[in-house]
């Protein structure tokens, strides 16, 4: 049964996906998207903007729990929220003009640099 | 100045996760390490933030047909339920052991985004070959 093996491998997925994101308050579609091409067999683009439509809900239900325990300041949230609105429009225009290759590279130096710096 | 200092991490989170690398792994480390906002409310101006950029992109994606949501269920519904659990536990974890845990966690995803971008790179090369 195919089917079934598949769906569970979706499932368990997911458990670690959504694990991730309500620990760590993100980053859950870093982990969602490689599952998608590899359990889920969708082509890499499809699996990016998936991605976002599995997260949206799973980061809604987390997000509950952060205000209900008070996690909230208004002044940071409309900061934040305006700058990454901003940015992410710039981030899509600008993607497509740099080699993907060599941003993940980097940026993937800059996440480890930042790894590091939070550990000690 | 507070307000102008977290537009710009913001900014910084925006750009990079609209590039399609995971703004919250960045907009976290720079608000907590350069803003000195606490871990636990970092994560959750992440999940917020996240929220109406997520809902204008699935507009643009699904103008687009990037959205194939043929077995998301079986992925969004566990992912949901243990969301919430993950949350519910990390509320009486200490802001100090959970920035330690976050870095772990950002070091892991760091050395699978180096093999993903060497193994781009070289497929980037082997095509540019062919033609």
């Amino acid at each position: 049964m195919p089917e079934i093996k598949s769906k569970l491998e979706m499932s368990a997925a997911g458990c670690a996906a959504g694990a991730v994101n309500g620990v760590f308050g993100g980053g859950g579609g870093m982990v969602v998207v490689p599952l998608l091409t590899s359990v889920g067999k969708k082509p890499p683009l499809v699996a990016h903007a998936t991605a976002i439509l599995i997260i949206l809900p799973v980061s809604l239900a987390s997000a509950v729990v952060y205000l209900i325990n008070g996690w909230f300041d208004t002044e940071l949230f409309i900061a934040v929220c305006l700058g990454v609105l901003a940015g992410g429009f710039a981030g899509a225009k600008t993607l497509g003009m740099i080699s993907p290759a060599s941003a993940t590279i980097a940026f993937a130096a800059v996440m480890f640099a930042a790894g590091i710096r939070l550990m000690v | 100045m507070r307000f102008l200092v977290y537009f710009v991490a913001g900014l910084a989170g925006g750009l990079l996760g609209g590039m399609g690398m995971g703004g919250g792994t960045v907009l976290i480390p720079i608000l907590t390490v350069f803003c000195g906002v606490s871990q636990h409310m970092a994560q959750s101006v992440n999940l917020l933030t996240f929220l109406p950029m997520a809902a204008i992109s699935l507009r643009v994606h699904s103008k687009n047909g990037l959205l194939d949501t043929e077995g998301v269920l079986w992925m969004a519904l566990p992912a949901t339920m243990l969301s919430v659990l993950g949350g519910i536990l990390v509320q009486n974890v200490a802001g100090g052991a959970l920035r330690i845990g976050f870095g772990v966690f950002l070091c892991f995803l760091s050395l699978y985004q180096f093999y993903a971008g060497i193994r781009a790179a070289i497929s980037g090369n082997q095509a540019n070959k062919q033609v």
